[in-house]
């Protein structure tokens, strides 16, 4: 690690001010990936500000037909809260996917989303809901949110604050985990609600998370996993490493898009 | 024997005395201890599999806050140090000794594999070291690298060291040629078989650390360090790297977690730490990081081989011809030439009565992390091999698996192969029929069609294996290449109230050692387990020992403790005649009490320990005073475990993932001294089994050299719900050769499971091979190739 100045505001008004002072700030969260930056010497600010002491982002809300959850809230608390679980299951699901315990326990929601790991899974949740990214600046919706490989519409200093999710009708998340690092090497995010159908994909692509728009067509005249069997993403674009080729990624988007589908049934 | 002693005796499963100082954050390990005034060190990688160092600029480095010093090649070469050795030679089929190219401390004009070192930052703070460290300017030639096994021989590929054409250090040889040919001259079926055996890299919990100290004073250095062999150590870094002579060199392994054969070697940091704490007079300080394990500690395995088994009409085995590639990575590591050789191609027999068996092995250079010893070492690969082909057979000849194996077991001992090992006692097929009652073997039909109309492809795999352990008859070693024998010490001290001291040559580092070897003691001794203490690790208090690995310390380890114990019951015994006043033959020993025959005069062992340090009245001629005898103790033959694992697997064919559905380990490790330690040892063989058959592959970039697998986001080690809940059987034959009939149980599980999983996977896919790890991926390839005859089953 190199050294920097670590700040640790209690207020977002706070946190925004620092922001704006500091030459090279960094927001940490929960750490999870910044940390182990750091410590491989991979980034250098000139300032930390940890936004895990203010409590005005760790929420989680339930208000008419969606669910806010404040940006710094805990993968663990978003698998395990009743208010998720009672309206959208797929997302607390999906939460309890992500990692390990310990993982679960320190990882948030919005510094998954500004990190947009192509492997990630929340994306495929905001991506596959319809979510509404609120940050310090402005409204941001999920479609125009994630626009590359670790590259998002956030602009410098901007932070967010909360992402609201709503209900859906029906949904499910179905993850085939890298069997190494148990990030998603390919995750399907199927729903349907007031939107239509949204089938969203993670892990598979090599510009991070994307729909599948002909799956979705078709789960629109007919939900069911026979509808998308045989609906295929072309191998051109996905990912291709060690783990899997392209084909084979591909393949599973299927696969997974099948299942999910049937669990959502 | 008394109720409380026999609880804890031998063949009893105490729970591990070392446990609650583990599991409670209490152990010592090296980087627990802080001395004063220690310094901490940082090690400059090659980021280049191959280069030349044209330039080192270390001035900015030198002059960065903090920094004590900084050294390079030219230091360590300046100095006169030694490089790092392998301490076995193996001599090639002409004749010639093995080609071993220099292996310095710290390079000195050429970088040989991605992680290679360059130069060791010496620091007040490890941040400082590191932030130093990037200020070092090496002007690099980036060279061509030999990286792939397939290819590293080839005239055009880059060479690693100039004394070793075509990369190829030895071309070595076991078993009659001639024979073999006319066995498969005559033989009616010959079945061929390609096989990789992948590499692994082995990170044991606790990685690599060092604290190398000097005493102006006395002159003497001191080295703490994660060593599985402390004397090893020692004698290498003082006659071979010339660090400090022998009796100036303290070599110390306190806690150590987890080895699996890495923690054998001599390596570069732990070298330089030691030999560059006199010159800035300071401790210094180095603890590996994760990322440094997988690139600098020895690798393990990483073999490609062709195999050929003769069969005559009736499915016997007539002969068997191997030709292995051994990977060797850019240098020889400690024991790195023994592993393919000796290790592998004398176990090419297995359980089965060959006529004839012939095999070659080229151990080869490639710019890529030095391959040594890992779990198993050289066993699990001729096991893979041997398992693999006779599996293959099966399917070929439609010879049920069992009933080939049973047509082939060798049934009478001693029992002499064509390659070296002369087995001693063994019943493969009492292992074979426990494991096929343990597995259900007649409702495995049954199983495969109910899993097929859930749409999974279910398969069985066998794997009847055998090794050599109790490492090893020095005699045997030494005629065959190593620069050691192979002989445990054990020295027993009985205090004057009576508790006991065992010093070890061995070493524990996971083993439980502190818990089996105080069983033998109190059950010889007949006294209580925690008045028994098992000291080791330490040159400075244990006598020259060998060290842990190849499951030796039980064997080995302890049958030096028995020969120290009869020493101390002889002397005792002449102690209690003296006291009792009668003659040593009617002296008896039992329970702790020492009584004369037909009276009820006795002696209780703490009198009788007070009594040997008081020495009133002893006879002087006869009796000295003192309780204390020590042993070496050289086996006369390896020993021979053995047994029949059988995995059972379901195929998801979607997806190629592959859930390992029911696993029967049945293993004859002779006597047992602590069953749940044994099963323990088990459980963790067989995950790493699992893990290689699996989940684990060391992969470096073909073109680039660098290492992909360099952390857990890409190296998949097993975890627990990779694992099924495994179903252990024993099956006891008596080891002849040692005083407690034990065979060994530390790598039994890794050696046995990779082929018993594969054999598996590929019956339920219907292929003749897959390539470990079998991995989703390369299981769906499979598929998408054998899909026709899947589908139809
Ligand atoms: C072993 C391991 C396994 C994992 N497995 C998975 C997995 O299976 N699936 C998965 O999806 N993830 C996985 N993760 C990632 C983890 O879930 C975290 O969510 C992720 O690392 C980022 O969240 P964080 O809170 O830790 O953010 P940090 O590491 O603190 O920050 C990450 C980035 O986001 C920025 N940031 C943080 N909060 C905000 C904010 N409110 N506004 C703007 N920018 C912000 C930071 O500046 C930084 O650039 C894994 C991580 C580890 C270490």
């Amino acid at each position: 690690m190199y050294q920097f100045n670590y700040e640790r505001p209690k207020t977002l008004a706070d946190a925004e001010a620092l922001l704006g002072k500091a030459d090279d700030p960094k927001i940490l969260a929960g750490g999870q990936t910044l940390i182990p930056t750091l410590k491989q010497r991979l980034a250098m600010p000139s300032d930390v500000i940890d936004i895990g002491g203010i409590k005005e982002l760790d929420f989680i809300r339930a208000e008419g037909d969606a669910v806010m959850i404040g940006a710094a809230t805990r993968h663990a608390t978003v698998a395990t809260s009743p208010d998720v679980r009672k309206h959208n299951p797929a997302l607390a699901d999906l939460a309890g996917w992500i990692g390990d315990p310990a993982v679960r326990h320190m990882g948030t929601l919005g510094g998954s989303i500004a990190n947009n790991d192509p492997a990630a899974d929340y994306p495929a949740a905001c991506l596959g809901l319809d979510a509404k990214i609120h940050t310090t600046k402005r409204l941001i919706e999920a479609d125009e949110f994630f626009t590359g490989m670790f590259e998002t519409a956030l602009q410098d200093g901007e932070i967010i604050k909360e992402v609201t999710f709503p209900h859906p009708e029906k949904a499910a998340y179905m993850k085939f985990r890298n069997p190494a690092s148990r990030y998603a090497m390919v995750g399907v995010f199927v729903s349907k609600g007031p939107w239509g159908v949204r089938v969203a994909v993670t892990g598979a692509g090599q510009n991070g998370v994307f729909r599948v728009a002909e799956m979705e067509e078709a789960l629109a005249k007919s939900w069911s996993p026979d509808a998308v069997a045989n609906i295929k993403v072309p191998a051109k674009g996905i990912n291709s490493d060690l783990h899997g080729s392209a084909e084979y990624r591909a393949h599973l988007v299927t696969v997974m898009a099948k299942r999910a589908v049937a669990a959502a049934s | 024997m008394s109720g409380a002693i026999a609880a804890e005796g031998i063949g009893q499963p105490v729970r591990r005395k070392e446990d609650f100082r583990f599991i409670t954050g209490n152990g010592h390990y090296t980087d627990d201890i802080a001395r004063a005034r220690q310094t901490y060190a940082y090690f400059l990688r090659s980021p280049h599999a191959h280069a030349r160092i044209k330039s080192i600029d270390t001035s900015a480095a030198e002059a960065a806050p903090g920094v004590v010093a900084v050294f390079t090649g030219k230091h360590v070469a300046d100095d006169g140090l030694g490089g790092l050795i392998c301490g076995w030679t193996v001599t090639s089929k002409d004749g010639t000794p093995m080609k071993a190219g220099a292996h310095p401390v710290l390079a000195f004009d050429t970088v040989r594999y991605v992680g290679d070192h360059v130069a060791m930052v010496v620091a007040e703070t490890l941040a400082d070291a590191r932030a130093a460290a990037e200020l070092i300017d090496v002007d690099y030639e980036a060279l061509p690298a030999a990286v792939a096994l397939s290819t590293c021989q080839d005239e055009k590929t880059a060479q690693v060291h100039t004394e070793a054409p075509r990369n190829t250090c030895f071309e070595w040889e076991l078993g009659n040629k001639a024979e073999t040919e006319a066995a498969f001259a005559k033989a009616d079926r010959v079945v061929k078989l390609d096989l990789t055996n992948n590499r692994l890299i082995p990170n044991a919990m606790e990685p690599r650390a060092a604290i190398g100290e000097y005493d102006k004073g006395s002159g003497i250095y001191t080295l703490h360090t994660t060593s599985q062999n402390p004397h090893v150590a020692r004698l290498v870094l003082s006659a071979f790297v010339g660090v400090a002579p022998e009796h100036k060199l303290r070599v110390v392994a306190p806690d150590v977690g987890g080895g699996f054969g890495s923690k054998i070697f001599i390596y570069a940091e732990e070298t330089a730490c030691v030999w560059a704490a006199a010159k800035v007079g300071r401790p210094i300080k180095w603890t590996g990081d994760r990322s440094e394990a997988f690139l600098s500690d020895a690798h393990g395995r990483d073999h490609l081989s062709h195999a050929e088994l003769a069969l005559d009409k009736d499915g016997k085995f007539l002969g068997l011809r191997v030709k292995t590639i051994a990977n060797l990575g850019a240098y020889l590591s400690t024991f790195s030439a023994s592993v393919p050789t000796y290790l592998y191609g004398t176990l090419l027999s297995g359980q089965y009565d060959f006529p004839a068996i012939y095999v070659e092995v080229d151990g080869v250079y490639t710019h890529t992390a030095p391959v040594d010893a890992y779990r198993g070492a050289g066993r699990p690969e001729a096991t893979y091999l041997v398992e693999r082909i006779v599996e293959t057979a099966a399917r070929e000849t439609g010879i049920d698996p069992a009933e080939l194996r049973r047509r082939n077991f060798v049934r009478t001992f001693p029992h002499q192969t064509p390659v070296i090992m002369n087995y001693d006692a063994g019943d493969y097929e009492a292992s074979l029929d426990a494991a096929l009652e343990a597995i259900d073997y007649k409702g495995f039909a049954a199983r495969k069609s109910e899993a097929a109309s859930r749409g999974k492809l279910r398969g069985i795999g066998f794997s009847s294996y055998i090794e050599a352990c109790g490492l090893a008859p020095s005699a045997a070693v030494g005629s065959l290449g190593a620069g050691v024998g192979l002989w445990e010490s054990a020295e027993v001290r009985v205090n004057p109230t009576g508790n006991i001291e065992v010093l070890t040559g061995s070493h524990s580092h996971g083993q439980g050692h502190e818990t089996t070897f105080a069983q033998l003691v109190a059950s010889r001794l007949g006294v209580p387990l925690d008045s028994v203490e098992i000291v080791h690790g330490d040159t400075d208090k244990v006598q020259f020992g060998m060290g842990t690995y190849g499951s030796r310390s039980g064997a080995v380890g302890m049958s030096a403790i028995v020969r120290a114990l009869d020493k101390i019951e002889t002397k005792a015994k002449k102690i209690a005649a003296h006291l009792m006043e009668a003659a040593v033959e009617d002296i008896v020993f039992e329970n702790g009490t020492f009584t004369v025959q037909g009276t009820d005069k006795s002696l209780a062992w703490a009198e009788l320990s007070l009594a040997a340090y008081t020495a009133h009245g002893f006879p002087s001629a006869d009796i000295e005073p003192g309780l204390k005898e020590g042993a070496f103790y050289d086996p006369t033959n390896f020993t021979f475990p053995a047994g029949c694992h059988i995995c059972e697997v379901e195929i998801d064919p979607d997806t190629g993932i592959t859930r390992i559905v029911k696993f029967v380990a049945v293993d004859d490790f002779g006597t047992v001294i602590n069953p749940m330690i044994v099963e323990g040892q088990v459980h963790g063989g067989i995950a790493q089994g699992i893990g290689q058959a699996l989940l684990e592959h060391g992969v470096y970039d073909p073109d680039s050299g660098q290492l992909v697998t360099g952390s857990y986001m890409d190296y998949c080690m097993p975890r627990a719900d990779d694992l099924p809940s495994f179903t252990l059987g024993f099956t006891k034959t008596v080891c002849p050769s040692n005083p407690l009939g034990m065979k060994g149980c530390g790598e039994a599980g890794a050696i046995a499971s990779p082929p018993a999983i594969i054999n598996a996977v590929t019956d339920a896919l219907g292929i003749r091979d897959i390539e470990m790890p079998a991995t989703p991926a390369r299981v769906w390839e499979a598929l998408q190739s054998a899909a026709p005859r899947a589908a139809a089953e």
